[in-house]
């Protein structure tokens, strides 16, 4: 007779807790030292930040009463720290640029081939509310910034490196040598170098060069340093991608008839995306994080707006409020776009284990 | 006698300094169906490679459908479409669905419309008896499935003449025989065949002719029964005392 199938035993929060933390009494200290001190400076930081925090006042002297945050220097100048000096009359030009934007980012949701096309058209909206021309009158793009500039950067940054880093990552597989080496000289190039010295070349070298005349506006070529910088990161991204797609794939493809732009596009291109999902959003996360660096050529993105708060008299030496503020700006956005890529990771990863 | 599907004539192929192909002569006729047999590395998967324009070769010349592979590209990319491939790992692409798989080709290369492109998948997959499946992908597929999913998918292009690399080799032994099934309905359905298998009793029942390799060279080619019970080369008889 065979042994009889029993039940399988229970398992409870109590029998995991002795297991996995006060398995010796080694475990059993360090647990619980962790955890007051752990418990401590969470209490501490809820203290400052939200506690004993003043919330609103026209200078630091209103926050003086109290010990913990004052983060009237977000809320007193939160038009800035949302839009920079953009003109308070046309504020809803930044609503509707902020329509656009989640239009272009829309596709990461919508899961559809037609869906990419609205990627390049919100950014292109976006631009077109903000800049104006015609029936809208113009704003310059010195007027722009906030945490607006950071996602307006972050969001067309995405949109154009994506693409352009496809093209250099299949470019740098290219059997043709003019096309492999034009590929991977300028991921190598672009790669070496800290962003910081590329947009301080593009807003002081590049001029030197240009024709007097036209004057490439400041944003314009931060946008396309940051974009062709992204691009070399997201191709290295993608390349990893495709090097996971066997060579079996494209030999049936072959096979079949199809031509290697028709087994690139079909066949080998949407595995290699799936594979590298995670290192593109890696990069992409970056790429926001990185946006913060238009600071250095006089862009006013948040982190402009906050410097510019703390170099006022009435709001000096409260740079752990400005920055603790920026960090829990980029964190959240970061947190949210992680979190999602998990789930897009999810749904890719039930088509993918056997070939 | 049908004009032959495949001709070569003194092809040779060779990888860096590795002579893989050493003067190979073969004529396969229409509704012929040849197994391929050898050792291992003896040179059976380039072969066939090479009739299906996977490969390319160096030397010699090698025609499908009386078009010559190393001719006008136009000619020889039609004259390899004419071929349809089935790989011992069977490439289905896991992205796509058993149907969208098996309509793929045909939509983008022969450009059927959409519909009637699905009509005629589905029709391949009934002869393949997976019909059950097409919506499922991949990876939801047992081997043997999978395997004539692939068949079918080839089918799906009207080959005139049908590859099989060790279609068998990569599956669990029982689901060899459905695949197995298939491939002996296929040929009596008149499908032209060029076969690698290690499957003997696949070569003796549906095999017009066997041709034996042995180090890149065709060494003997006879009907199985003539190939089996009196082989002429001593290469063969060492071969077929090993695997008997
Ligand atoms: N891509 C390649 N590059 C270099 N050498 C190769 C390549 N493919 C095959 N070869 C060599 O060519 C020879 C013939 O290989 P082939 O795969 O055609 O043999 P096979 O008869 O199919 O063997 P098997 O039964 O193991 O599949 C072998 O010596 C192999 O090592
Ligand atoms: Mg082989």
């Amino acid at each position: 007779m065979s042994a009889p199938a029993r039940l399988r035993p229970r398992s409870s929060p109590f029998v995991w807790l002795r297991r996995n933390l006060f398995a010796t009494p080694f475990d059993a200290v360090l647990t619980v030292s962790l955890t007051v001190l752990i418990a401590w400076g969470l209490w501490s930081a809820l203290q400052w930040a939200v506690i004993d925090a003043t919330w609103v006042g026209d200078s630091r002297a209103a926050c003086e009463a109290r010990d913990g945050a004052c983060w009237a220097i977000v809320t007193a100048r939160w038009r800035q720290v949302v839009a920079g000096f953009y003109p308070e009359g046309h504020l809803w030009r930044v609503a509707a640029a902020g329509v656009c934007l989640a239009m272009a980012v829309s596709p990461v949701v919508v899961r559809k081939g037609w869906s990419f096309a609205l990627a390049p058209l919100g950014v292109v909206g976006a631009f077109a509310f903000l800049g104006g021309g015609g029936l809208l009158p113009r704003v310059p793009t010195e007027y722009w910034g906030g945490v607006f500039l950071n996602f307006l950067i972050g969001i067309s940054g995405a949109v154009f490196a994506l693409p352009l880093g496809i093209l250099l990552a299949l470019g740098r597989r290219s059997h043709l040598p003019v096309i492999k080496t034009l590929s991977v000289g300028f991921i190598e190039i672009v790669r070496g170098a800290p962003l910081i010295t590329l947009l301080f070349m593009a807003s002081v070298v590049l001029p030197l060069f240009t024709p007097t005349g036209v004057s490439l506006d400041k944003l314009t070529r931060a946008l396309v340093v940051i974009t062709l910088f992204e691009s070399a990161y997201m191709a290295e991204s993608i390349r990893g991608g495709l090097q996971a797609v066997p060579k079996g794939q494209s030999e049936a493809a072959r096979a079949l008839g199809l031509d290697p732009w028709r087994t690139t596009a079909l066949i080998v291109l949407p595995q290699a995306l799936r594979v590298a999902i995670p290192a593109i959003v890696n990069t992409f996360i970056g790429l926001f994080k990185d946006t913060t660096l238009v600071y250095v050529i006089a862009l006013l993105d948040v982190t402009g707006v906050m410097r510019q708060a703390l170099a006022d008299y009435s709001w000096q030496g409260l740079e752990a409020e400005a920055y603790v503020f920026i960090a829990l700006v980029f964190w959240i956005t970061c947190f949210a776009i992680s979190r999602w890529s998990a789930r897009l990771e999810r749904a890719g990863g039930r088509l993918k284990e056997a070939r | 006698m049908s004009a032959p599907v495949v001709e070569i004539s003194g092809l040779n192929k060779w990888f860096g300094q590795t002579h893989v192909l050493r003067g190979v002569d073969l004529t396969i006729a229409e509704r012929e169906r040849v197994v391929v047999l050898g050792p291992s590395g003896s040179g059976k998967s380039t072969l066939i490679r090479c009739i299906n324009g996977l490969e390319p070769y160096e030397e010699g010349t090698l025609k499908v459908a009386g078009v010559d592979l190393a001719g006008p590209r136009a000619e020889a990319v039609a004259a390899k479409r004419k071929t349809g491939m089935v790989f011992q790992s069977f490439n289905l692409f896991p992205h796509l669905t058993v149907l969208e798989n098996c309509t793929l080709a045909p939509i983008w290369v022969r450009k059927v419309p959409r519909r009637q492109a699905e009509a005629e998948a589905m029709a391949m997959l009934e002869r393949v008896k997976i019909t059950e499946h097409a919506r499922k992908y991949p990876a939801q597929l047992s081997g043997g499935q999978q395997q004539r999913a692939a068949i079918a998918r080839a089918l799906a292009m009207h080959p005139e003449i049908m590859l099989f690399d060790e279609p068998t080799s990569a599956l669990d032994p029982e689901m060899v025989g459905e695949v197995l099934e298939v491939m002996t309905e296929l040929a009596q359905g008149g499908m032209t065949m060029v076969v690698v298998t290690h499957e003997m009793g696949f070569a003796r029942q549906v095999a017009d002719r066997i041709v034996f390799m042995d180090a890149g060279e065709i060494v003997e080619s006879a009907p199985p029964t003539e190939f089996f019970t009196a082989p002429k080369s001593a290469r063969t008889r060492e071969f077929l005392s090993k695997i008997l």
